[in-house]
């Protein structure tokens, strides 16, 4: 298969401060391919210099076999871009954010007012196209930022956490829109911190902290990095102390990994069943009252605590 | 290039639908105009000029009523206010006075005006015929170019008086001699009453509203009170504009509209291009309105359009300039917005805008040359006084030289800045 993205040892110094810390990969043509990873974890600093719009540090990255240090102006028609905050005028209608941007994309004439019109109806914003961008809802604008980077047909399109803060019903259709946007061909790099937009949507996730990819595969290949293992969440008081109980439940017979994060402990496990009892039994010892327990699959949550001992959100 | 365009333009229309920046583009400066044309009774009907005190020296060499009549005429109480005139007696003096900077203008009345203009029984007598006609000089301070444009104007519009009735009565007098209706004392005691008329009214009525001078051609130019609050105030506010178009470019960074142009297939030269030709433009469109709008509502006459034209792009260019500048030296909108705001004030105060640059002390004169207002201001009230683009070599190419000059420090001070980082 032949990678439409290639990232070569991408780094990015910030002053003192080592935002993206060697990133290597690459994306298949026709993917979706997720950057996973929690806030400040480098995903936005990836995704600038590979649009071409911060200059790395060291390293490159090929995209349509165009370097970004090198041919930036090639990579850029070749890349759209959905940042991860709201980049449109205000006081301009959908339409005209619309127009105006497909003519940097270099659209003009009625191709420009055909792809407009068509990009309007993908994002559910035919009918309220004439209004200021200023009076919609965050999810509006939400769309017509995504709107924008599909305006000249990019073959691959970055979406910068592209749900963050918005209704439920707004990402849903975001979500649905991203896998139909890859039905019709396009590549699609998604950066984002929610476990379970990465699980749904790609064919393969990076796992990035601290500007380094930690892990990568599809999900399949990175579950099973945790083994075929369980998770036992467990809901404690607020008052009790879950740093205490994730210690001693390390010790319970059949238990990998205990870790404590707010009123909650994850126990990893191959069998939830054959430690749930040891666990209650730990918990009532120590006095602590667990108020209720999940079991979960293994998932890309797992995936990164069993890597770096903490969760995916603080 | 096209791209250039296109950016322009979409600031363009952001900047008109913005309603803080309409306030201050076009309402502020129209509001003002307003005011102050009231204050100075422009629309009572006996307002000046937005000048006072003008000081001029008249050297009257003339024997006759018609000199007299002029002197008494800039010695009029309805004049009080705009002149401020001193008699001397030798021609010499007096344009010395002027090359010392010590008066706007020095009208020399020389001997035997009022005979050139009015026949005496003895000039008939001796040669049959009417006298040749001497000049009345206006010794012009070229460092006071409006005071001595309205001084100039007057002694036109009382010329353009005494002409008509010499026309009238000199045909009428000779024609009456010639059919020996009269005899030739009547006829002098007739030119001396149509002196004495002059002298009675001194041309007073329209001149304290309105000074005409008939020196262009047939139409009659006015040059009143607006003519110079009007620019004064749309070019105050046009500093507002440009600064507030330099907000914009770092507003498009906050905002990260930049930053998505940068990743675009569009090039940073062609971005600020863009962004410069948008304050360009958003600037013309503001003069263009205000100067429209206030000769339809205030029928103010602006001058000459083609000179009001290339002096209205001229001086956008120079406080887009300016403009330029004062965001390549800012790092934050607000920081724009403050200097913006304290060098639309400034450049208002030492380019004319609420005092006539003439009246203040000659350093500050001179320091008012870096501002566009007083070059700019100085254009119009030529046009205003009825100049036309010839007249406005001088502000035009100071205009060009600084926008150039100011535009080629902020490029090179926006190269040492990193467009893309927020
Ligand atoms: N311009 C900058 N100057 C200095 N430090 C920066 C800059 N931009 C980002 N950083 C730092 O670099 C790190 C990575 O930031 P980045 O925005 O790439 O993270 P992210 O994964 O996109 O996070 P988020 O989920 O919050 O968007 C963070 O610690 C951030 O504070
Ligand atoms: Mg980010």
């Amino acid at each position: 298969m032949t990678h439409i993205l290639e990232v070569k040892d991408l780094v990015k110094h910030y002053g003192d401060f080592q935002a993206v810390k060697g990133v290597s990969f690459g994306i298949a043509e026709g993917e979706i391919f997720s950057l996973l990873g929690p806030n400040g974890a480098g995903k936005t600093t990836t995704i600038s210099m590979l649009s071409t719009l911060y200059t790395p540090t060291s390293g490159d990255a090929t995209i349509d076999g165009h370097s970004v240090t090198k041919a930036p102006m090639a990579v850029r028609g070749v890349i759209g871009v959905v940042p991860q905050d709201l980049a449109l005028y205000e006081d301009l209608t959908a339409r005209e954010n619309l127009v105006f941007w497909g003519q940097m994309y270099g659209l003009s004439g009625k191709a420009l007012a055909a792809r407009v019109d068509e990009v309007l109806s993908q994002i559910g914003l035919t009918d309220k196209a004439g209004n200021r961008v200023k009076t919609y809802s965050g999810g509006m604008k939400r769309r017509v930022n995504i709107g924008v980077g599909l305006l000249h047909k990019p073959k691959l399109l970055f979406m910068d956490e592209p749900t963050v803060g918005i209704d439920p019903q707004s990402r849903r259709a975001i979500l649905d829109t991203v896998k139909d946007l890859n039905k019709q061909g396009m590549t699609v790099l998604y950066t984002t911190h929610y476990m379970e937009e990465a699980e749904e949507l790609s064919d393969r996730v990076g796992i990035i902290d601290h500007g380094e990819l930690i892990a990568i595969g599809t999900q399949k290949e990175l579950t099973r990095q945790v083994g075929e293992s369980e998770t036992l969440v467990l809901h404690v008081g607020e008052n009790d102390d879950s740093e205490a109980l994730a210690s001693a439940l390390g010790g319970v017979a059949g238990v990998i990994k205990a870790e404590a994060t707010d009123h909650e402990v994850s126990v990893i496990c191959p069998e939830a069943e054959d430690v749930l009892a040891g666990v209650v039994t730990k918990a009532n010892e120590r006095g602590i009252k667990i108020r209720s327990i999940d079991i979960r699959e293994p998932n890309l949550e797992a995936v990164f605590l069993h890597l770096t001992g903490r969760a995916l959100r603080d | 290039m096209l791209k250039t365009f296109l950016i322009g333009l979409k600031d363009v229309r952001l900047a008109f639908r913005d309603r803080a920046a309409l306030i201050f583009m076009l309402a502020a400066p129209f509001v003002l105009t307003l005011g102050l044309g009231l204050v100075t009774g422009r629309f009572s009907g006996n307002g000046g000029s937005g000048l006072s005190d003008i000081p001029v020296v008249i050297v009257n060499l003339d024997d006759g009523q018609i000199g007299q009549a002029l002197v008494d005429t800039f010695q009029s109480a309805d004049l009080a206010d705009l002149v401020e005139p001193t008699l001397g007696s030798d021609p010499e003096a007096a344009r010395r006075f002027i090359d010392e900077d010590k008066a706007a203008a020095a009208i020399i009345i020389p001997a035997g005006f009022t005979r050139s203009i009015i026949p005496q029984q003895s000039d008939y007598t001796a040669t049959g015929s009417a006298p040749e006609a001497v000049q009345i000089e206006v010794y012009a301070n070229p460092q006071r170019p409006t005071s001595a444009g309205v001084i100039k104007a007057i002694v036109d519009e009382f010329l353009s008086r005494v002409e008509e009735g010499r026309l009238g009565g000199e045909v009428s007098i000779l024609q009456m001699l010639a059919s020996g209706r009269i005899t030739a004392q009547q006829a002098e005691a007739a030119g001396t009453a149509m002196g004495q008329r002059l002298q009675d009214q001194p041309a007073s009525d329209t001149l304290a509203i309105q000074i005409n001078s008939s020196t262009q051609g047939d139409e009659a130019v006015q040059f009143d009170a607006l003519a110079y609050i009007a620019p004064g105030m749309a070019l105050m506010f046009l500093m507002y504009t440009v600064s507030y178009g330099g907000r914009s470019i770092l507003a498009e960074r906050s905002q990260g509209t930049l930053p998505r142009l940068l990743v675009s297939p569009t090039s940073s030269a062609q971005i600020l291009g863009g962004k410069v030709f948008g304050i360009f433009l958003t600037g013309v469109a503001q003069m263009l309105i205000l100067i429209v709008a206030s000769s339809l509502i205030f029928q103010l006459k602006w001058g000459d359009s083609l000179g009001v034209l290339i002096l209205v792009l001229a001086a956008v260019f120079a406080a887009t300039g300016w403009g330029m500048l004062i965001t390549a030296t800012a790092r934050t909108t607000a920081q724009v917005a403050n200097t913006g705001s304290a060098v639309m004030l400034i450049f208002g105060a030492l380019g004319g805008s609420f005092i006539s640059l003439e009246q203040m002390p000659l350093p500050v004169q001179m320091i008012s040359k870096i501002t566009p207002n007083a070059w700019a201001l100085d254009g119009f009230t030529t046009l205003g006084l009825g100049g036309t683009l010839i007249d406005l070599v001088q502000p035009i190419a100071a205009l060009l030289i600084m926008g150039t000059v100011l535009f080629a420090v902020s490029v090179v001070l926006f190269g040492k800045k990193d467009l893309a980082q927020k």
